[in-house]
Order: C-alpha cells, then sequence, then structure tokens
C-alpha cells in the first residue's frame, strides 16, 4: 500500500486534524515508513491458515451485572481543554 | 409514474440492565452531568473494558425471540469516528461477527394485512454520550452519562413498503422485547429509536433507488410524518428531473421538515477493525436451549389463549396483548371478576382513551386490577349505571390498590336510582316547567324526547338507568 498526500490528508480530515504543509509532508514520510515495515508481513505465505480475528485464545471473560460507585467528576475532566464544573467543553458541532 | 416505497429500518434498543455494557456505572436515566461516569466510560488511556454479562443473556434473548439465528461465535470491533459524544473516538460495536442474524417478524397491519418482515442482523454495541448546545453563544457541553449503556441495533432487510408496516414493526418488536423484559423500549426516552432508510423507484422496477438515511425520530407519529416527508420530497426530486443524493437526514418533528446532515459520499469512513480489548463470546447449545426454555409466553401465543380461554375477538386480542402490562392488568381483573369481555371494553374503550389523551406508555399504567374488578362488578350488577362509570373510572385509573370503590360511590352517592319515586317526582317536575316541548311533542315532534330524557338525566346526575327514565317520560307524557 503506498501513502500519498492525499491519504494523509483524509485519514487528518477523518480525525478533525488540520495538518499545514509541512506537517502533511513529516506525516507522510513517518506514516510511509511504517506501512512500508508492516508490508513485511504481506510477504509471509498465509495460503490454508485460518484468519485470526483474536489474538488470546480465551472466550468469555465477562463481569456481573453489579453497580459500583462511579468515578469523581471533578478529576474526570479536569484534563480536557475546557471544562465547566460538571461538563466538558467542546466546540459548537450542530450542523 | 406511480412510485413505490422501499425502507429499510435501524432499531437501537437500550438493554434493561443495571451497569453499563464495559464498566460498573450504572445506568439509570438522568442523573446529574458526568456523575455516572468512569475511567473506561470515558475512554481514558489504559483502561480494560470487560462485557457485562446481563448485556448478552439479554441480546440473546432478543435474538431468540426475533427469531434470528444466534451465531455461535461473535466478537466486537472498533467502529472509528471522531465526535465529542465519543470520548474514545471509537464506538465499540460488531461488525464481522454480529450474535444473531436472518431472523424475521410477522406483522399484522391496521388494515389487517399480514407480511414477515426479515431481520439482517443484530449486533451488540455500547450508546454514545449526550451533547447540550448552549443557547447563547456557541459552547456545547458534553455528558458522557449514556456512554457505554448497552445497546442492541436490530437491522431489517428493505422489506417495508409504506408507513403502516413500519408502524406495525415497531409495535411488535417493543411488545416483544417488552415480555422478555430485556428493555422498556420508552421511545420518549430515547430508550427505543430508529432509523429510516428510504428510497423510492417505479412500480415494478426491481432495481433499489438511491437511499437517504433518516436519523433522530423519536415518536411512532414522528416516524408516520417522517417518511411521507421523505417519500413526497424524493419523488418531486426525480419528477422534476432531479437526483436523489445519498444522506442523513435530520427529521426536525416540530417543523415536519428533514434536512440534511452530513453528505455520505464524504467522511464516513467507520474504518473498522476488531477489538483487541475483548475476548471473542462462544455461545453453547446448552445456553441456547436454557434461554429457548425460559422465554416467557409473547403476544402471539398469548393472543390465541385469550381468544381461546377468554371468547376475545381476535382483533379486541391483539391489542390487549401488545403491550406486557395491559395484558396482566387484563388477565388478572378478569380472573378476579369473571367478566373477561366487559373488563376487554373498558380497557380498549375507555383506559386506551385516557392513555393515548395523557401520550402516556402502556407499562406506566398503574391500574390495579383488585378495584378494576370492583369496578366491573358494580357495573355488572347494576350498581353504578355506564355514564357514571365513564366518571368514575377516570377516578380508579389514577388510584392506587388500596382504592375503596364502595365508600367512594357511597361518598359521592353515586348509585343507581332504585327509588322510582324520586324520578317520576324529577319527569313531572320537567314536564310542567315545559309546556311549550310537551305542544311539540304532541303535534308528533318525537324529537323533544331527547330534550326530556337530557333534562331529566341531567337532574338526576346520570345515576337512573335511561330506560326506565325514558319509559316514565312516555307515560307522563301520555298523561298531559
Ligand atoms: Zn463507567
Amino acid at each position: 500500500m503506498k501513502i500519498t498526500k492525499e491519504t494523509v490528508s483524509y485519514v487528518a480530515e477523518l480525525s478533525r486534524i488540520k495538518l499545514g504543509e509541512e506537517q502533511t509532508e513529516r506525516m507522510l514520510g513517518e506514516l510511509s515508513e511504517i506501512i512500508d515495515y508492516m508490508d513485511i508481513l504481506s510477504g509471509v505465505d498465509t495460503e490454508g491458515v485460518e484468519p485470526l480475528s483474536h489474538v488470546f485464545s480465551i472466550n468469555n471473560v465477562v463481569r456481573e451485572d453489579e453497580v459500583k460507585p462511579s468515578y469523581n467528576r471533578t478529576i474526570l475532566i479536569e484534563n480536557a481543554p475546557e471544562h465547566t464544573e460538571q461538563s466538558v467543553v467542546v466546540p459548537k458541532t450542530v450542523e | 409514474m406511480t412510485w413505490e416505497t422501499v425502507m429499510g429500518l435501524e432499531v437501537h434498543v437500550e438493554l434493561a440492565t443495571k451497569s453499563k455494557i464495559f464498566c460498573s456505572c450504572t445506568t439509570e436515566f438522568g442523573g446529574e452531568a458526568n456523575t455516572h461516569c468512569c475511567p473506561i466510560c470515558t475512554g481514558m488511556p489504559g483502561t480494560l473494558p470487560v462485557l457485562n454479562e446481563k448485556v448478552l443473556e439479554f441480546a440473546l434473548k432478543a435474538g431468540i425471540a426475533l427469531n434470528c439465528d444466534i451465531t455461535r461465535y461473535n466478537k466486537f470491533d472498533r467502529k472509528n469516528y471522531f465526535y465529542p459524544d465519543l470520548p474514545k473516538a471509537y464506538q465499540i460495536s460488531q461488525l464481522y461477527f454480529p450474535f444473531a442474524k436472518n431472523g424475521k417478524v410477522e406483522i399484522t397491519t391496521k388494515s389487517g394485512e399480514k407480511k414477515t418482515i426479515g431481520i439482517h442482523e443484530i449486533h451488540m454495541e455500547e450508546d454514545a454520550g449526550k451533547l447540550i448546545h448552549s443557547p447563547f453563544g456557541d459552547a456545547t457541553y458534553a455528558d458522557y452519562n449514556r456512554c457505554g449503556v448497552p445497546l442492541i441495533e436490530i437491522v431489517s432487510e428493505p422489506d417495508f413498503r409504506g408507513s403502516d408496516e413500519v408502524i406495525a414493526y415497531l409495535e411488535q418488536v417493543k411488545s416483544t422485547l417488552e415480555y422478555l423484559g430485556v428493555s422498556d423500549c420508552k421511545m420518549q426516552e430515547g430508550s427505543m429509536r430508529a432509523d429510516v432508510n428510504l428510497s423510492v423507484r417505479p412500480v415494478g422496477s426491481k432495481e433499489f433507488g438511491t437511499r437517504t438515511e433518516m436519523k433522530n425520530i423519536n415518536s411512532f407519529k414522528a416516524i408516520e410524518h417522517a417518511i411521507e416527508f421523505e417519500t413526497k420530497r424524493q419523488i418531486e426530486l426525480l419528477e422534476s428531473g432531479g437526483r436523489v443524493v445519498q444522506q442523513t437526514r435530520r427529521w426536525d418533528d416540530n417543523k415536519s421538515k428533514s434536512y440534511a446532515m452530513r453528505s455520505k459520499e464524504n467522511a464516513q469512513d467507520y474504518r473498522y477493525f476488531p477489538e483487541p480489548d475483548i475476548p471473542p463470546i462462544s455461545v453453547s447449545e446448552e445456553r441456547l436451549a436454557a434461554l429457548k426454555a425460559e422465554q416467557p409466553e409473547l403476544a402471539g401465543p398469548k393472543k390465541l389463549r385469550y381468544i381461546e380461554q377468554f371468547g376475545l375477538s381476535d382483533y379486541h386480542a391483539s391489542i390487549i396483548t401488545l403491550n406486557k402490562n395491559i395484558a396482566r392488568i387484563f388477565e388478572q381483573t378478569a380472573e378476579l371478576c369473571g367478566e373477561p369481555k366487559e373488563v376487554c371494553n373498558w380497557i380498549i374503550g375507555n383506559a386506551m382513551y385516557l392513555i393515548n389523551e395523557r401520550s402516556m406508555e402502556l407499562g406506566d399504567v398503574s391500574l390495579s386490577p383488585r378495584v378494576f374488578a370492583e369496578f366491573i362488578k358494580a357495573i355488572t350488577s347494576g350498581k353504578i349505571n355506564k355514564s357514571v362509570g365513564k366518571t368514575l373510572f377516570e377516578v380508579i385509573f389514577d388510584s392506587d390498590d388500596s382504592f375503596d370503590i364502595d365508600k367512594y360511590i357511597a361518598d359521592n352517592q353515586l348509585a343507581v336510582i332504585d327509588d322510582d319515586g324520586a324520578i317520576y317526582e324529577v319527569v313531572q317536575a320537567i314536564i310542567s316547567a315545559n309546556p311549550q316541548s310537551v305542544e311539540q311533542y304532541k303535534e308528533g315532534k318525537t324529537k323533544v324526547m331527547a330534550f326530556f330524557v337530557g333534562q331529566c338525566m341531567r337532574q338526576l346526575k346520570g345515576k337512573a338507568n335511561p330506560d326506565k327514565v325514558n319509559k316514565i317520560i312516555v307515560e307522563e307524557l301520555a298523561k298531559q
């Protein structure tokens, strides 16, 4: 898979990240390196091998339906770039 | 050209578990913003979600009751999208191996038409948070209390051709899930929501037209309006030479209009991949068999039993059995008073009227079977008449189980007037007060009878037997 400038812009748009010309160039290089590295896997012969859907061979890890106290709200939202005492404040989203 | 509407439905239902799908926060509705949250449901790095076993159980029960094939092996995937109602920037859902497939729901529309609607699949997923837009300025506040509340999404086949079929299907699904006790399906509180995919095509065409998806519709009435509006919009567009653009539209019920939200041709790429944090789920034959054995009597079989056991008509039985709570009230009352048809008539004629008038959920009706049975006995024994009964029914509808109906009838003097003397007295007084009407009556204008009966019944506060009043008036008029 070849990473192009368009791919970088597209992924940035999906992630709602604004990239400048210089940043796009840098990302193009970094992402290409990662993808090329992962591409080594394409060389493996997988003929007749069942696709793996999960790495561990354990199933059915569940917990009981039991309510436990929730977390301290102040601590939960304090790292948000903007917040009130009750809520995280986000940019206006109405389309 | 004649057009045909083709629709498919995606129904989201919140499951009635106590805790969230992947953490132990409460699922309780309401609560102060962000007080039902923890590091897991707010997507903090390094946290590990663990599946709530009750979610799986409820989901499987729903899948079985909606006649699906339960997949013996299911697993979760990440659906990536960046929006502030979703703190993880992905929703844990099921794409590749949903837990149920190929279901079907038998529906009967209002006009009595029967049809089978296919269910493509059902999957488990988590709900997102709520965004509250400030009426002043540009701020939007995020409340993550709903984040991680368990949902199932029921995806139908594109089998619907009219809004009556859509409504019948939603009623059927709601009924089934309520009987199972897996959801309270309250559309007003958002615990049941429907997205409608709609396209139009010339009648006889085999190809589907371009569809639009309408989200955010939260009542049966709104769904009917939205379908009507969108069908008309697409037909007008096509007939004027335009084309339908594939898009998501938001239905605004206040304005009775839908408008485009975001274009599907752009930026709707969810980049699903397997959820690495949650191991797959396998469902054994034993478990399936046990769940099947546990299934309570649903509306369909209950309806047949009511026809057989209580002699209800097919139509009445289907209204009575649609909702679990109404069926319970009916059955318990009928057993207490032994007058099933009378009970059925009062539910359909009077309770349903009050429920509609107040836009109540059927599940919230708290009419006590004991009080209701006493009421029916008062009617059938002739202690009170039907017109007093109508008023009294409203009182018992709102009362609780401790209500003393005999005392209420005595205190308010509602009992039927048995004393003929009292009726004669009232009739004679009315006749002598209205000589003109008496003349008209003598001239053969029998229509004035209604006037006399009305006047007398009013004077008697509706508590006499109307037939008897009628008879006495005729008798007295003959003497004039
Ligand atoms: Zn939580």
